[in-house]
């Protein structure tokens, strides 16, 4: 039962992982798209690919969360009381981020919409970093079990945590390049295919650079990760570096498809393989998966639930990115008349 | 040495207040937004029925406006909601930490609805242009739908917090069984969650008709305005009279499950029979009540109509003192309760002035005065709601669970959240502020461009001659 809900858990985080992902990595791409003139077409497009899709892809998140505190409340206790200051700095992000998207979107003065971009943009670069160094934290064994908090510093500041938020910035980065060359041939825009597939290559050898230089890490600063990298996930890791370079030979090549989906399953994968490294502790070497489980009643409820979301919501979703993909959900800009 | 300084300064601060303020502070927030999310698709959909259904170039035009409305306040609704899920961990951890198995249980079908609701509206705003008409209006359906289990979800983990059923403890307080469907469907959730319902129908309907009637004073009477205000107040006008009813109910369910509460509401120090309903008023010092307008019997008679003013209600001095809610916490819960309760029959009063008005003339009261009252309606309406959930929050004090947790023992220990606090109010404000200027600025563009707009007619060619769908979108784009 533990199982099935903490592999429900997992299943959220991969998933929030690629389509958030993707999502915080468009923000990293307007953030860096230069001036309002030089950058309003990347921009235009990066709107155009996330807009119907950012809040859904958010919902995600709370799904983790509500999974994490209903069917391991002391873990989530642990969590909270031990990582407040990324935790903190991450909700308040996610104001920023949405709002100024939002807000960026319904107005028209540039000088506004400068404003509201640039905290869209510059959150979409710190949350992702918050949530990564939360991982980092966890990952290093530096969450202690028992509700009881760690070191409110050190838990986020160290050399795993830098790694996690690092990591999770150019996976992002990385995802969003190779979704936005897609959007951008769906454009028919062929400069802006080029400008991504650039980008997406650049991305995707910093990734690369900082996984590799992340196994040292890790080798120091949190071994029982480590170890299960080199040993149980290790076909996980290995799948990631095959699905990696197949992306960048791919996108270097200006194939037309399979780019996006082999820079999914490097994502997926490494992802999956964290969560099988560290099995079967939720926080390693304080507290297991089995440990921290609630009591059956709730989890066969989350699972319930879980269940009736795979038979309501997956449709739902598939519906959505099929009619976004067939472009059934234009741009339903405000009115164009009024002066830019 | 400065660091250190501060250092000692920050662990002097007790977290408890600021933790409460938070979250009290985030909530009030989030609150306003959720009527709108709930009540403002079907509003939304009710012009857009009679747009398709009746060929109505205003009714059609008012849908697609809404929606685009709705895009920046279900942005931040959704953000702003996020939010609260950081803090029940950040803020309440050992509350998390030992309540989760049980309070989580609802939000796991919460989750069910904000997908839906996220996903539907998303088709719906962006959908305008290249959907079929009816298959348009179907995909907003969802979102209505969603909107009211959702908030029934969020209700029912709130109920389970005044009513923790569906858990068995083992003798250390460790919740060792969870009964899912009784947490669910605990004792307080139903007329707790018909409540907030019903609220957003009526809050979200009179924000609405209050801005359109403002509209109209400033002399634009058309019948765009008009609609979109007899939407919005045919709405609020169905809620009211049957929140009274729902209202009443709940009471007298606090009256039977939650005396000490009911004592806070009515503020009744002593029990005692024949209690007068005081209108404002506060306990001194000693615990008595003083100042206010004190109306015989009345208290008695409302808690239970068939014994009349031999009604005996519960004192709260049948309570511990560290039990119940403190004498300041008595003042503000029945000062909530009287704003509610006052306001609500204020607003009840005007929604009988409206039915008899379509009863006797067939048509919307003529008068200057209504649309003055009606202007501020939207406004009172969100007071009416937060003095309502204060009421309901401050009147659970001390207990986070009820009779199982106090709050005090459920807070972080964390003494940084003064820190958070002021910056989560900061965030907060401007959220608010921009909020409200960017729909003003909306609307103001949608007014000076309405020639523009409405060769942006819904469900047609969005650019006549262009029909492959990528170069449709370049010209969108552009």
């Amino acid at each position: 039962m533990a199982t099935a809900a903490a592999v429900v858990l997992f299943a959220a985080i991969t998933t929030y992982a690629i389509f958030g992902g993707a999502d915080f990595g468009a923000g990293f791409w307007d953030l860096v798209a230069g001036g309002s003139e030089r950058g309003e077409r990347p921009r235009e497009v990066i709107d155009h690919s996330i807009a119907p899709v950012w809040e859904a892809n958010h919902v995600w998140l709370i799904f983790i969360f509500v999974v994490l505190w209903t069917c391991f409340p002391e873990a989530y206790a642990s969590i909270t009381l031990t990582l407040f200051v990324p935790l903190t700095i991450a909700a308040l992000g996610v104001v920023l981020r949405g709002a100024g998207f939002a807000f960026r979107k319904a107005v028209l003065r540039t000088r506004d919409r400068r404003n509201f971009g640039a905290a869209f943009a510059v959150s979409s670069v710190l949350v992702p970093y918050c949530l990564g160094a939360v991982v980092g934290g966890i990952a290093s064994g530096r969450v202690p079990s028992g509700g009881k908090a760690g070191d409110p510093w050190d838990s986020w500041v160290n050399p795993t945590a830098v790694l996690g938020g690092v990591l999770a910035v150019c996976m992002t980065a990385y995802l969003a390049a190779f979704f936005l060359v897609r959007d951008a041939g769906r454009l028919s825009d062929e400069s802006m295919v080029a400008y991504f597939r650039r980008r997406a290559t650049a991305a995707a050898v910093a990734a690369g650079v900082v996984a590799v230089a992340g196994i040292f890490v890790l080798s120091n600063d949190a071994e029982y990760v480590f170890d299960g990298l080199t040993s149980r996930a290790l076909p996980l890791v290995v799948l990631s570096l095959v699905c990696g370079l197949a992306a960048l030979v791919l996108v270097a090549r200006a194939a037309r498809r399979g780019a996006r989906l082999a820079a999914v399953g490097a994502v997926a994968s490494l992802v999956v393989a964290w969560g099988v490294a560290q099995w079967d502790y939720l926080l390693p070497k304080t507290l297991t998966v089995a440990a921290a489980a609630a009591p059956s009643g709730t989890i066969t409820a989350v699972l319930v639930a879980t269940g009736l979301a795979a038979v309501l919501i997956v449709p739902a979703f598939v519906l959505l990115y099929v009619l976004d993909q067939k472009t059934l959900l234009p741009e339903e800009s405000l009115p164009e008349a009024s002066p830019r | 040495m400065l660091t250190d300084t501060l250092a000692t300064v920050a662990l002097a601060i007790d977290p408890v207040p600021w933790a409460r303020s938070q979250m009290a502070f985030t909530l009030a927030f989030h609150i306003i937004l959720v009527p709108l999310g709930v009540s403002w698709s079907v509003m939304t959909l009710i012009a857009n029925y009679r747009g398709i259904k009746h060929g109505d170039q205003d009714a059609m035009l008012l849908a697609q406006r809404w929606s685009k409305y709705m895009a920046v306040t279900f942005a931040v609704g959704a953000v702003t909601g996020t939010v609260l899920s950081f803090e029940f961990g950040l803020l309440w951890p050992k509350f998390m930490g030992q309540w989760g198995a049980a309070f989580g249980v609802p939000f796991a079908f919460e989750g069910i609805f904000f997908f839906t609701e996220a996903v539907f509206i998303s088709i719906y705003i962006f959908g305008w242009r290249r959907l079929k008409p009816w298959t348009h209006f179907w995909t907003g359906v969802p979102i209505a739908v969603a909107g009211v289990f959702g908030s029934i979800s969020v209700v029912a983990a709130n109920a389970w917090m005044n009513s923790p059923q569906g858990v068995t403890l083992d003798s250390s307080g460790k919740v060792t069984d969870v009964d899912p469907m009784g947490v669910i469907f605990n004792n307080a959730m139903p007329l707790m969650a018909a409540h907030m319902v019903v609220a957003a129908y009526l809050v979200g309907g009179f924000i609405i008709a209050s801005v359109y009637a403002a509209g109209m004073l400033r002399g634009r009477t058309d019948r765009y305005h008009r609609m979109g205000f007899i939407i919005g107040f045919t709405v609020a006008a169905i809620a009211t009279p049957v929140q009274m009813g729902v209202g009443d109910a709940l009471a007298r369910w606090v009256y039977n499950d939650q005396p000490t509460k009911f004592a806070a509401i009515e503020m009744v120090p002593r029990t005692s029979s024949d209690v007068p309903e005081v209108l404002f008023g506060h306990l001194n010092s000693k615990g008595q009540v003083v100042g206010g307008l004190p109306i015989p019997g009345l208290a008695s008679i409302l808690s239970d109509p068939s014994t009349g003013t031999s009604t005996v209600i519960q004192g709260l001095d049948e309570t511990p003192a560290a039990d119940r809610p403190t004498d300041h916490q008595v003042d503000v819960v029945h000062l909530a309760w009287d704003l509610m309760v006052g306001l609500g029959t204020l607003l009840f009063l005007l929604t009988l002035w409206w039915w008899a008005s379509w009863l006797f003339r067939r048509d919307m009261p003529k008068s200057k005065w209504f649309l003055r009252i009606s202007a501020c309606t939207g406004v009172l309406a969100v007071i009416t709601l937060e003095a309502g959930w204060t009421v309901s929050e401050v009147g659970r004090q001390p207990w986070i669970v009820y009779e199982k947790m106090k709050v005090e023992d459920a807070a972080t220990a964390n003494t940084g959240i003064w820190i958070t606090f002021i910056g989560a109010v900061i965030l907060y404000v401007g959220l608010g502020v921009t909020t409200i200027l960017v729909l003003r600025m909306m609307s103001r563009r949608f007014r000076e461009g309405s020639r523009v707009d409405e060769a942006d007619v819904p469900y047609g060619p969005s650019d006549p001659g262009v029909s492959s769908g990528a170069e449709d979108d370049r010209a969108v784009l552009r």
